[in-house]
């Protein structure tokens, strides 16, 4: 019971039934995960093998077709409202302000809106959203609102939180600022955090550990710990021992994109 | 117009100051908008007028605008009194029509069985001719205001209803799966989410909601009345008063437009994020 990990899945699978003309698919098939409170692990693996159906379980959104999710060590009866979640999109509410989108969770919990602001509020500068606080998202730039969206996960306050390519569609640059910035949160308060990118220099900057998975079904296909000394800045990308993990990841990558594309 | 917002965008902590030249800009903006609409009138008008004297029409069959706006002038008293009145009618009709509308596009919204059930009456609820159903909700009511602001309600609440039905299937899936992890209940993800998203649609019914108020109100005043537009339409047809009859016409015209103006002007203050620049419109 001690040694059980933060979050782990058993055999997690999932198969979509036959529906509206389409066949069944089996997006995820036995998924056996284990991520120790406080680790940072990434998930990489070509585009439709089930990583978003992946995070559905983990949160509570997808019944899974066979295996459970464990958090603590036990099987929750449902998942919903235990993890923290940030899909794809940032899905800021545009008639709330900023600072009302990120008190959300807080508000959900129960909270007072007055206290859930006061609490929103001290956070925002840490953020990079100071003077931001009363704008409505729409007119805020793609970096900022990704923030904004990652600060109503940080403030809803759970242990875990699932991070499903929060910077996919940021531009290279400030894609960077956001990588090193993320580090620099996550090392000062070590959120157990499952991240989700294509990006395998991000998977390699970021995470303890890396799972490259396989096309569809999805499986895990290859595990790799970074053994990069933290904390870790931007620069740890030029050393050598960078390069050679990234190719590490590279090669099982490409060769399933070659299957894919059927030149195996 | 647009580089104007694009500065106000990227500079929160000093919001665009309004200067001699924004002012100068307001300005010419207002004049742009208004420029048209009244030179049409005024050209549009002054055709009549001539059309008129020219052709030696007679005032019954085609009053001129200046026998128009004399009678406006002569019959203040009786026309503000009766316009108020139907005005009345029209704010209290259209009141009932949101509160009845909403709660009928939310039941709807809320199971399957129910929006089976109760849309094919909506449609029916239109299908009623109202100078058939006025003079029952007389007979239910009696000759006060009642009757009239029901007749106002029910031409009014269809476009409301549908679009509050529509409007609450328009957010966002993922944003109520987000809610979801989150732990969010029904009834919260109702609140937080799929009202404030179904807002906009509601002002929309509204709006189309209004133009039939006033002519629902005029139905109803056909009925059983012995004061507002509606009936005094009557009285001055039997007159053949045709200038007084198109005074009125003006009249109900103005209450109409006014409130349009009105409905937009909640929106605008019960919905500032929908008006709100967005990022995009400054590239
Ligand atoms: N609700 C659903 N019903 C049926 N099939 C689904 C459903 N959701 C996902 N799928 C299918 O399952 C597979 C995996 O989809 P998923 O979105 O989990 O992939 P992903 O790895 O997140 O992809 P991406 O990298 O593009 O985000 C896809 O083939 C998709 O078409
Ligand atoms: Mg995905």
């Amino acid at each position: 019971m001690t040694d059980s990990p933060k979050l782990a899945t058993e055999g997690l699978c999932k198969t979509y039934p036959a529906g509206g003309g389409q066949e069944e698919v089996t997006a995820v098939q036995g998924v056996d995960l284990r991520v120790g409170a406080g680790e940072f692990v990434s998930l990489v693996g070509p585009s439709g093998c089930g990583k978003s159906t992946l995070f559905g379980m983990l949160a509570g959104l997808v019944r899974p077709s066979r295996g459970r999710v464990l958090l603590d060590g036990t099987a929750p009866a449902s998942m919903l409202g235990r993890i923290g979640y940030m899909p794809q999109r940032d899905l800021l509410m545009p008639w709330r302000t900023v600072l009302d989108n990120t008190t959300l969770g807080l508000e959900t919990a129960g909270m007072s809106r007055r206290d859930a602001r006061a609490r929103a509020r001290d956070a925002f500068a840490r953020f990079g959203l100071a003077g931001f606080e009363d704008r409505w998202p729409r007119s805020l730039s793609g970096g900022m609102r990704q923030r904004a969206a990652l600060l109503r996960t940080f403030l809803a306050g759970r242990d875990v939180m699932l991070l499903d390519e929060p910077f996919g569609a940021l531009d290279a640059l400030t894609r960077q600022v956001m990588q090193a910035w993320l580090l620099e949160v996550w090392e000062s308060d070590r959120k157990t955090i499952v991240f989700v990118t294509h990006d395998v220099d991000e998977a390699v900057l970021l995470s303890d550990t890396v799972h490259v998975m396989s096309g569809r079904p999805g499986t895990i296909r290859m595990s790799l710990d970074v053994d990069l000394p933290r904390p870790r800045t931007l620069e740890v990308a030029a050393s050598g021992r960078f390069r050679d993990l990234r190719d590490r990841i590279l090669a099982p990558l490409r060769d399933e994109a070659m299957a894919q594309a059927g030149l195996s | 117009m647009s580089g104007e917002i694009a500065v106000a965008a990227s500079s929160p902590v000093d919001p665009a100051t309004p200067g001699a030249a924004g002012g100068g800009a307001r300005l010419r903006r207002i004049v742009r908008a208004t420029l048209p609409p009244v030179v049409f009138s005024v050209l549009f008008l002054t055709a009549w007028e001539l059309y008129c004297r020219w052709r030696d029409v007679s005032e019954s069959a085609l009053p001129p605008p200046s026998s128009v706006a004399r009678a406006l002038a002569d019959n203040r008293s009786l026309l503000a009194d009766n316009a108020w009145v139907t005005v009345q009618e029209i704010l209290l009709g259209l009141a009932l029509a949101v509160v009845v509308g909403v709660g009928l596009g939310a039941l709807i919204r809320s199971s399957a069985v129910v929006e089976r059930a109760l849309y094919p009456w909506l449609v029916v609820s239109q299908l009623v001719p109202i100078p058939a159903i006025a003079p029952v909700f007389v007979i239910w009511f009696g000759f006060d205001m009642r009757p009239k602001v029901l007749v106002v309600a029910l031409v009014s609440f269809f476009p409301i209803v549908v679009n509050t039905v529509d409007g609450l299937r328009a957010a966002d899936p993922e944003l109520i799966d987000l809610l979801r992890t989150l732990g969010a209940t029904r009834r919260r993800i109702f609140r937080v989410a799929r009202l404030p998203a179904a807002l906009p649609f509601v002002f929309s019914g509204l709006k189309v909601a209004t133009a039939f108020s006033v002519i629902g109100a005029v139905f109803g005043e056909w009925v059983g009345a012995s004061e507002g537009l509606g009936y005094l339409v009557l009285i001055l047809n039997n007159q053949t008063d045709t200038a007084g009859v198109f005074a009125v016409v003006t009249l109900l015209a103005v209450i109409g437009i006014g409130m349009f103006a009105l409905v937009s002007l909640a929106e605008r203050l019960l919905l500032p994020w929908y008006h709100a620049p967005r990022r995009e419109g400054g590239a």
